[in-house]
């Protein structure tokens, strides 16, 4: 029954590959969040521009960004477009398929951060003479990326444990791509696995940590 | 000059202003008192163009303000504006909350600004304030900082509305202490307040609003003194 052994010098002896798989995850998840990051504020404007087409627009990328699987979105970035002629190396579509997501989570947390700020603020600023876009960027939207900074951080965890769903569009770069082409190479099934495991812990654990530390540099009030 | 002509504004079936006429000449201290909700913020909030109106006009030195035309973020550098709520920019330091909108709206470089926003805030009394941020404030701090961020556009006139109503009591006074400053050096004013002492002190002339209509108007010693309208002689019993 239980007869399988352990050799973990051989999985191991893979770990340098494992690795670089490790920053082609990485380069993934800071590439969709950046973009990600930004896509959701334009999101939330359109939501305030109180022009029906542009909030019909953010509400549907928020709503199918949030109600469907993430490897659908993935997938439709790969598979999806290639029907209409549009073919994306892997590499692309994975961080399509993120970034869509990480803007659509955003902008949802955005949303929910700016009920947190009074109108007032902003009338302020409109007092002073500022456009409604000026208004926005230099009092409303610093605030609002505090508030919104935690679940920021842990859509950043997301982001590194979506890279996984990358195999599904061929992807075999990155740290579970790499993974999986090395079990089928030398099927230490689980202990490349159990490697890949805790290089994804560590990853997202000093995710967490970095995104404390910057917290107190960026926020001193 | 601000001239108030006519002006009706509703809010869905509650006509908030029912024609309001009403002039301040540069260098006035016009103080406006009454019950609340009849029409003193909305007033104040249609003269810089926060709210549209429904019928009459207003103009400020000649522009007039709900004209489809108009720049009223041009047009709002001129009118600076306190409210009963402080609305310090919490991510900004004191000195970063002032010298925010010169910098932005006005396009002055950083030295320009920074020296503007430290006179200002040395003039409402917060010279040692300027790297705190304001959270570390009281109210009264937060409301002379706000102030001074208004002063800092060096707009032609200021509209106070109700700024020491949020105020703890022991407070107030600090705060109208800056505004009798601003009114002795000639700034020319609108002060919203219930501050019946202050009004009676400062103002050149003072307006009584009652349920959206401009009831009486008159210097402080009049209408403090020989109150016409019934509802002002009513009103006046019940603040004393
Ligand atoms: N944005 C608004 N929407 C609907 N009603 C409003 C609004 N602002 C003020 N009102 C109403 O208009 C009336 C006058 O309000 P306001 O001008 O704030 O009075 P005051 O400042 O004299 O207390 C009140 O009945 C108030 O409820
Ligand atoms: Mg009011």
């Amino acid at each position: 029954m239980f007869n399988y052994t352990f050799q973990w010098n051989q999985a191991l002896a893979r770990l340098p590959q494992m690795l670089d798989g490790a920053l082609v995850t990485m380069q993934i998840a800071i590439l969709s969040m950046a973009i990600g990051v930004l896509l959701a504020i334009l999101l939330t404007g359109c939501r305030l521009s109180g022009i029906r087409v542009l909030q019909g627009f953010a509400v549907t990328w928020v709503e199918i960004a949030r109600n469907t699987p993430a490897l659908f979105q993935i997938y439709m970035a790969h598979f999806g477009v290639a029907s209409f002629g549009i073919h994306f190396s892997p590499f692309t579509s994975l961080l399509i398929g993120i970034t869509f997501n990480n803007a659509g989570y955003l902008a949802e947390n955005f949303r929910g951060a700016l009920k947190a700020i009074s109108d007032t603020q902003s009338r302020a600023g409109r007092s002073l003479g500022m456009t409604p876009v000026q208004a926005f960027r230099y009092i409303v939207l610093p605030q609002m990326l505090r508030i919104a900074y935690l679940p920021m951080t842990n859509q950043m965890v997301w982001a590194i444990l979506m890279t996984s769903l990358g195999v599904t569009v061929g992807m075999n770069s990155d740290l579970y791509g790499v993974t999986q082409d090395l079990n089928a190479l030398t099927f230490r099934t689980f202990e490349l696995f159990a490697i890949a495991a805790v290089i994804f812990y560590v990853i997202t654990k000093v995710i967490g940590l970095g995104a404390r530390l910057l917290a107190t540099r960026l926020f001193r009030y | 000059m601000i001239k108030i002509e006519n002006v009706r504004k509703s809010f869905g079936q509650l006509e908030v202003l029912k024609g309001i006429d009403l002039t301040v000449e540069k260098g006035e201290v016009l103080t406006i008192i009454g019950g609340s909700g009849s029409g003193k913020s909305t007033l104040l909030t249609c003269i810089n163009g926060l709210e549209p109106i429904d019928a009459g006009r207003i103009t400020v030195d000649g522009t007039v303000v709900h004209d489809k035309s108009t720049d009223l973020n041009k047009l709002r550098r001129k009118l600076g504006i306190v409210f009963q709520q402080f609305n310090a920019f919490p991510h900004l330091t004191v000195l970063e909350n002032v010298m925010l909108a010169p910098r932005k709206v006005l396009k002055q470089s950083r030295a320009e600004a920074e020296a503007m926003a430290i006179k200002q805030l040395g003039h409402v009394g917060l010279g040692d304030k300027v790297d705190v941020y304001p959270s570390r404030l009281s109210g009264g701090q937060q409301q002379r900082m706000a102030i001074a961020r208004a002063l800092a556009m060096s707009p032609g006139y200021m509209l106070f509305d109700e700024v020491t109503s949020a105020l703890d009591p022991q407070l107030v006074g600090e705060v109208l202490d800056t505004l009798r400053l601003l009114a002795s050096e000639g700034m020319t004013m609108i002060c919203v307040t219930h501050e019946m002492k202050f009004a009676r002190e400062v103002s050149d002339r003072v307006a009584f609003f009652h349920k959206g209509v401009m009831a009486e108007i008159a210097p402080p010693e009049k209408l403090f003194g020989a109150p016409e309208d019934p509802e002002l002689q009513k009103f006046l019993a019940a603040t004393h």
